[in-house]
């Protein structure tokens, strides 16, 4: 079989572009095309920005530095990476069974949802001790999550309807859901915010010790970043090492060889979005109960979106998701005060369009060849 | 009391929006590449038209700008999909990424804009005077709307009754075999995905200076372009339901926000109108039913065996096996 063609056809020009297919991608290869479309992504950002009036220099230097600059900014950094770990995660098991789930928007909401419920409705009362309080909030914000990712799941495993349009409508009625409970029956005054929740609502964060500890004063890292870290391992652990993540990962290479080593995709299908969705929900959770202690409608700096883009650019493995969510949670963070604002969510288009476009690389190698007359 | 002329006659004007949108991604799909980015593109044609008609006056070049504006990034669509073979889920996420965060970073401070010309509204002379229809369809609708009338039998025309209109459809049905009859595969696809995207913009440009004017950030499409892909899905590709969709759609907005007016409905007391946070419930109303329309197609679909191009997302490459 030709494994070789021209892109070019139709043209002459006296060379061409040929992509010859790899036959094995290098360990250090995808790594590297990650890296470097990254580069190339901030090159195409810095010229929109310049041709957008504003100094790109300047607005990069002001990330960096607004990002990990010092320890307070790098804690914000971390505060903004903790659910993007979750979301990324959450992708990326979707991802590996080519389930688009891009509905993590909705089931962080829902998440912070569910998990104010406990504390609003109220179905525990205020004066529940943290010890109970944070896990069953924990508990309803990964179930809601779930129920918003079950659903989906659910019409696509039993009917084949498209997951991608559903997922995304899902996400919209998910914040008419919010705002309606925010506006109409948890509203502080006619506020749109509910009013805060008692202390053993919070999670435990680094500030809290500072009596014992006085260096850790005004550091607002909570313990989300350690529900983050657990996921990271147990998702690593269920995709790569156990018979369920094999079987995902089978339906996710070829649904038909699935089917006949009798693999029930249906199940996985409903399983791996519920999983999806309640990591998502896990996130909306951690960053009520970590962050913003009250629901509110803008909980999400596009929280849901972001994540689809980390899980791509980590190539789908869950130690990267945690990386590139930190890099992400820093663009957030410091892109609060960059002019034009649309700046940190152009960069993320960008930076996934790189991405997609150079994993041509990892698949093909590409030949710049002399042409031959008649080559077709 | 609720006018279901005004109602009907508002869906029609607002549902072209949606039937542009669908109208491009359908010849698109039937070439074979999804394009998932109409949101992004239409939120690039909206900013724009709005733009240069804010900066020129001229709302024609705002709409001829804002078609070119989105079949560039269509462009890189299918550049992307089709000659580096990349997923087109993903590659149609990364449009729609790059579409709405380019419009918000070109689109700073537009929304501030004092008064900008409007497309014109006009009605058709004697159409205009036909009972119930007149009122709805031929009376002060913008230029587009009328336009939209015609595509939609040009369109299903083109797809099912011409050479190049079959051409389109074993490019998307079969690509191998399209090649080996002298059909240039890449080279089609490449150009349906480009009107794709023009016409994407069109349906933006359309919102920003005739339906809903001004330039509201990503609120302005509000998830419209969603919506298109998933009405293509429910249209089975077939141009006539896309339009029949796409203006009830269009009738859906209207009726959201006029259910909110009266005191009462149908005889009862109006309960949207006594609690007015009942409202956001109406607003999932069209998301919710696009989850609904989708699953009654995909049941039709299951039951008649029909639908989706055989070639839908998979790149074509001379000389692999393909499908």
């Amino acid at each position: 079989m030709a494994m070789t063609e021209s892109i070019a056809k139709g043209f002459h020009f006296p060379f061409s572009v040929r992509f010859e297919q790899r036959l094995s991608t290098p360990a250090w290869l995808p790594a590297l095309t990650s890296v470097g479309s990254l580069v190339v992504a901030f090159m195409i950002g810095a010229v929109v920005i310049w041709a957008a009036g504003g100094d790109a220099i300047a607005s990069y230097e002001h990330i960096v530095k607004a990002a990990f600059g010092d320890i307070g900014v790098f804690n914000d950094t971390l505060v903004k990476a903790t659910p993007l770990i979750l979301i990324g995660l959450a992708c990326t098991l979707a991802f590996r069974m080519k389930l688009w789930n891009i509905g993590a928007e909705g089931q962080f909401y829902m998440g912070a949802w569910g998990a104010s419920a406990i504390v609003l409705a109220p179905i525990l009362p205020p004066t529940t001790p943290g010890i109970l309080m944070i896990p069953i909030m924990m508990l309803a914000g990964f179930a809601c999550g779930a129920l918003w990712g079950l659903i989906p799941g659910f019409l696509k495993a039993r009917f084949n309807v498209n997951e991608i349009i559903t997922t995304l409508m899902m996400n919209y009625i998910a914040t008419s859901w919010v705002l309606f409970w925010v506006f109409g029956v948890w509203s502080e005054a006619g506020f749109q915010m509910s009013p805060v929740f008692p202390k053993s609502a919070w999670l435990p964060r680094l500030t809290d010790y500072a009596k014992q500890f006085p260096e850790l004063g005004g550091l607002t890292l909570h313990a989300g970043i350690l529900f983050g870290l657990i996921a990271t391992v147990v998702v690593w652990f269920f995709i790569s090492r156990s018979r369920w993540g094999y079987e995902i990962r089978l339906i996710g290479d070829s649904k038909q060889a699935a089917f006949y080593a009798g693999v029930n995709i249906v199940r996985n299908t409903v399983l791996v979005m519920m999983v999806s969705g309640g990591l998502a929900g896990l996130a909306g959770m951690a960053e009520i109960s970590g962050v913003v202690h009250r629901l509110q409608g803008s909980i999400s700096n596009n929280y849901g979106f972001t994540g689809i883009i980390i899980a791509w650019l980590a190539k789908l493995n869950p130690f990267a998701v945690v990386l590139v969510a930190i890099l992400f949670g820093g663009l957030i963070n410091a892109g609060r005060e960059i002019q034009p604002s649309g700046v940190p969510r152009m960069l993320q288009g960008i930076i996934l369009f790189c991405v997609i476009a150079s994993d041509v690389l990892l698949r093909y190698r590409v030949r710049i060849a002399r042409n031959q007359v008649n080559h077709d | 009391m609720i006018d279901w002329i005004v109602i009907l006659q508002a869906g029609v004007a607002s549902g072209t929006v949606l039937l542009f949108a669908s109208l491009g991604e359908i010849l698109a799909e039937r070439s074979g590449v999804m394009n998932l980015g109409i949101e992004g593109m239409m939120l690039i044609g909206a900013m724009t038209a709005y733009k240069i008609a804010v900066v020129t006056g001229n709302v024609w070049l705002g709409m001829v700008l804002a078609m070119v504006a989105a079949g560039v990034l269509s462009l890189l669509h299918a550049l992307v999909t089709i000659n580096f073979r990349a997923d087109q889920v993903v590659s149609g996420l990364a449009i729609n990424f790059v579409g709405i965060g380019l419009s918000t970073v070109l689109g700073e401070g537009l929304s501030k804009s004092g008064a900008v010309n409007l497309l014109p509204t006009f009605s058709l002379p004697l159409l205009s005077q036909i009972p119930v229809l007149g009122p709805i369809l031929f009376t002060n609708h913008n230029p587009m709307t009328y336009l939209g009338y015609l595509l939609t039998p040009a369109a299903w025309f083109y797809i099912n009754r011409t050479r190049p209109g079959l051409h389109l459809r074993a490019v998307g049905e079969h690509p191998a075999a399209a090649d080996a009859l002298g059909i240039n595969v890449y080279g089609l696809r490449y150009r349906y995905v480009f009107i794709g995207g023009l016409m994407a913009g069109l349906a933006g440009a359309t919102i920003s200076l005739a339906v809903s004017p001004g330039w509201f950030s990503d609120l302005t499409t509000s998830g419209q372009g969603w919506i298109a892909v998933g009405l293509v899905i429910f249209a089975q590709w077939n141009p006539w339901r896309a339009a029949a969709g796409s203006y009830m759609f269009g009738a859906l907005r209207r009726l959201i926000l006029d259910l909110q007016g009266p005191q009462t409905l149908l005889f009862f007391a109006n309960p949207f109108y006594y609690m007015p946070k009942l409202g956001f419930f109406l607003q999932m109303l069209p998301y919710a039913l696009v989850i609904l329309i989708l699953f009654i197609g995909s049941r039709e679909a299951m039951k008649k065996r029909l639908g989706t191009p055989a070639a839908l997302g998979v790149p074509y490459v001379r000389g692999e096996r393909g499908l």
